[in-house]
């Protein structure tokens, strides 16, 4: 096995490992930090795959500026694991996860006889660079790259609006 | 590796989001799992991306998948402001982030 499998299998189970641990921790600020670890993860498979820009975005927006704002709120609201309201539904319990093991399931199982195997040989190629990719940001993709302007303003806007105090 | 090891990794990590999302009843935990499965996407985009520059002549090919990523985290970084404002303005009326007990108020 060389390096790049070990660090794909490592990652993976990492990753996986990591985002079960958000689905069943009781307390919001340890599923926040799994988060954080997954997203570490994914961003070190995005390194494997040699986009450089978006493991380093990926860094960045979501486990610097994103997960933040999640951990931001939940201090603000002080939950910790005695205030998390529990799923007493044992049947809710048992039903959603046996409706996302059976969707996984077809899914696999739909894609596994699918004729799209290619090896992807990792660390190799120019599409990642940040060059290239900036090049086609503003030259090809200038009109959605100002428009994400006007989306954030208009979220900005909405959410300082939502929180406003009466009066 | 197989492409095909990338899409199953996608396809687990968008599961156990969709579980989370199914099981769960504080609100900001949904919220991450929204947030996980799109990650997942993201992760098949960028492995389609690389498979795709493999697969042919140019050495750039498959830049519109990552340039595609990059506006995903634009809408998602702008969606998790504007649903984490709601969030709070629920619990500042309610004093909760039970989804469960928020279903009941629209009676």
């Amino acid at each position: 096995m060389s390096v790049t499998e070990i660090l794909f299998w490592f990652l993976s189970v990492l990753a996986l490992g990591s985002a079960i641990m958000v689905v069943a921790s009781k307390s919001p600020v340890h599923s926040i930090l799994f988060l954080i670890l997954t997203f570490f993860a994914i961003s070190g498979h995005y390194i494997l795959l040699n986009a450089q820009f978006l493991a380093i975005v990926n860094i960045i927006v979501y486990a610097g500026a994103i997960m933040v704002l999640f951990l931001f709120v939940v201090m603000l609201m002080n939950l910790n694991a005695e205030s998390e309201p529990p799923q007493k539904n044992k049947y809710l319990l048992y039903g959603g996860t046996i409706a996302g093991a059976s969707l996984l399931l077809v899914l696999v199982a739909a894609l596994k006889q699918s004729a799209t195997g290619g090896m992807i040989e990792t660390n190799n190629g120019s599409t990642g660079l940040i060059e290239n990719l900036g090049k086609l940001l503003f030259t090809d993709y200038v009109f959605p790259f100002e428009i994400s302007s006007v989306l954030f303003l208009s979220a900005m806007i909405g959410a300082v609006v939502i929180s406003k105090r009466e009066g | 590796m197989p492409v095909n090891y990338y899409i199953f990794l996608a396809l687990a990590l968008f599961c156990i989001g969709v579980i989370g999302v199914l099981t769960r009843r504080n609100a900001i935990i949904i919220f991450m799992c929204i947030e996980l499965m799109l990650n997942a996407a993201n992760l098949l985009l960028v492995a389609f991306s690389k498979l795709q520059t493999q697969t042919s002549n140019l050495a750039t090919a498959g830049s519109d998948a990552q340039i595609f990523v990059f506006f995903i985290m634009v809408v998602a970084a702008a969606e998790v402001s504007v649903g984490l404002a709601i969030i709070v303005m629920m619990y500042r009326n309610t004093h909760s982030v039970d989804v469960n007990f928020l279903n009941r108020l629209k009676n």
